[in-house]
């Protein structure tokens, strides 16, 4: 059975946090010399590999934070944050014996996160098989066109967190293309065949997103302007 | 005063911009941008959005609780020689 899941490039380039779940620092070997952070890691894997749950507990260790923080910014809640990232390494336990090391260990597990959260979201009725019909919002959900009218730009900033509060109400379909693609570095296609639409309907929906994303914003600049 | 001809130049132009965009396709070199402002400072707008989102959600550290619930129910699993199904209980 081959690897599952196989993303097809190093989801390691995920912005956020990806460096800060290294070792804290490189364990020393037999010889008094420091092995490199990646040989310790590989020892830990083989060691988790064989059911060895010291090493898993420190798999977790490694990978946590990037984990949680990947569920916590597709689902926007903390426990149910927490109760994905349970089931992502209770997942990674049952099925860590399948990685053959065809992709980065990190991208595997990534991906598995990203499974594990698309499959709650299935079950709590986000459709994700008919993104083009379930995900196209209402005409007054959807963003506004920019032509006719003079419109106040942002200026090259952003607040960040007035924008993660605008992520945050984005409608669901929206949030997690944009999640997926421009926080966690996913690619289209890859996005495609995750949520099962088409390579373009990715592509129109990240654009409807930094579209609506743009309009909360420049509510936002406005109200600020007058108040 | 924004005429009919240059609300479709841009409405045309827009609705490429998916497709331009996601190909990784320069939109700024795109004719049309060069002589429109409101289009010029829409993909610059964009670009802002989308060179923010690397900045968003710093990564934070799940409750130590996460782990204790992750090593019950793999005790659960492992006793039981059964996979538990769906998220382990609090």
């Amino acid at each position: 059975m081959p690897d599952s899941p196989t993303p097809t490039r190093d989801s390691n380039r995920t912005r956020a946090g990806g460096a800060k779940d290294a070792p804290a620092a490189p364990a020393t070997g037999l010889s008094g010399l420091a092995s490199s952070p990646s040989t310790v890691a590989a020892d830990v894997l083989a060691r988790a590999q064989a059911g060895d749950h010291q090493a898993f507990s420190q798999l977790y260790s490694l990978h946590k934070r990037r984990i949680y923080s990947l569920c916590l910014r597709m689902v926007g809640n903390i426990a149910e944050a927490e109760d994905l990232t349970q089931e992502a390494f209770l997942q990674l336990h049952r099925k860590i014996a399948t990685f053959r090391g065809d992709s980065a260990f990190s991208t595997w597990l990534h991906r598995l996160a990203v499974n594990v959260v698309l499959m709650q979201l299935r079950k709590k009725g986000l459709s994700l098989i008919s993104l083009d019909e379930a995900m196209e919002p209402t005409p007054e959900e959807g963003p506004s066109r920019s032509f006719g009218a003079p419109d106040p730009t942002l200026s090259g900033t952003i607040d960040r967190l007035a924008l993660e509060r605008a992520v945050a109400d984005l409608p669901a379909g929206y949030r997690l293309i944009f999640i997926l693609h421009d926080v966690e570095g996913f690619e289209h296609n890859e996005i495609a065949s995750m949520l099962e639409c088409s390579i373009g309907n990715s592509k129109s929906q990240l654009h409807k997103a930094r579209l609506k994303l743009r309009d909360a914003l420049r509510a936002q600049n406005c109200e600020e302007a007058r108040s | 005063m924004i005429s009919e001809q240059s609300k479709l130049r841009c409405a045309e132009f827009q609705a490429q911009l998916p497709e331009l965009i996601g190909a990784g396709e320069d939109a700024s070199a795109h004719p049309h941008v060069q002589s429109c402002e409101l289009c010029r400072a829409l993909l610059a707008d964009l670009e802002t959005i989308a060179e923010a989102a690397r900045q968003l959600f710093p990564s934070v550290e799940p409750p130590d609780k996460v782990w204790d619930q992750i090593e019950s129910a793999i005790k659960r699993e492992e006793g039981d020689g059964s996979e538990p199904s769906g998220a382990p209980q609090p």
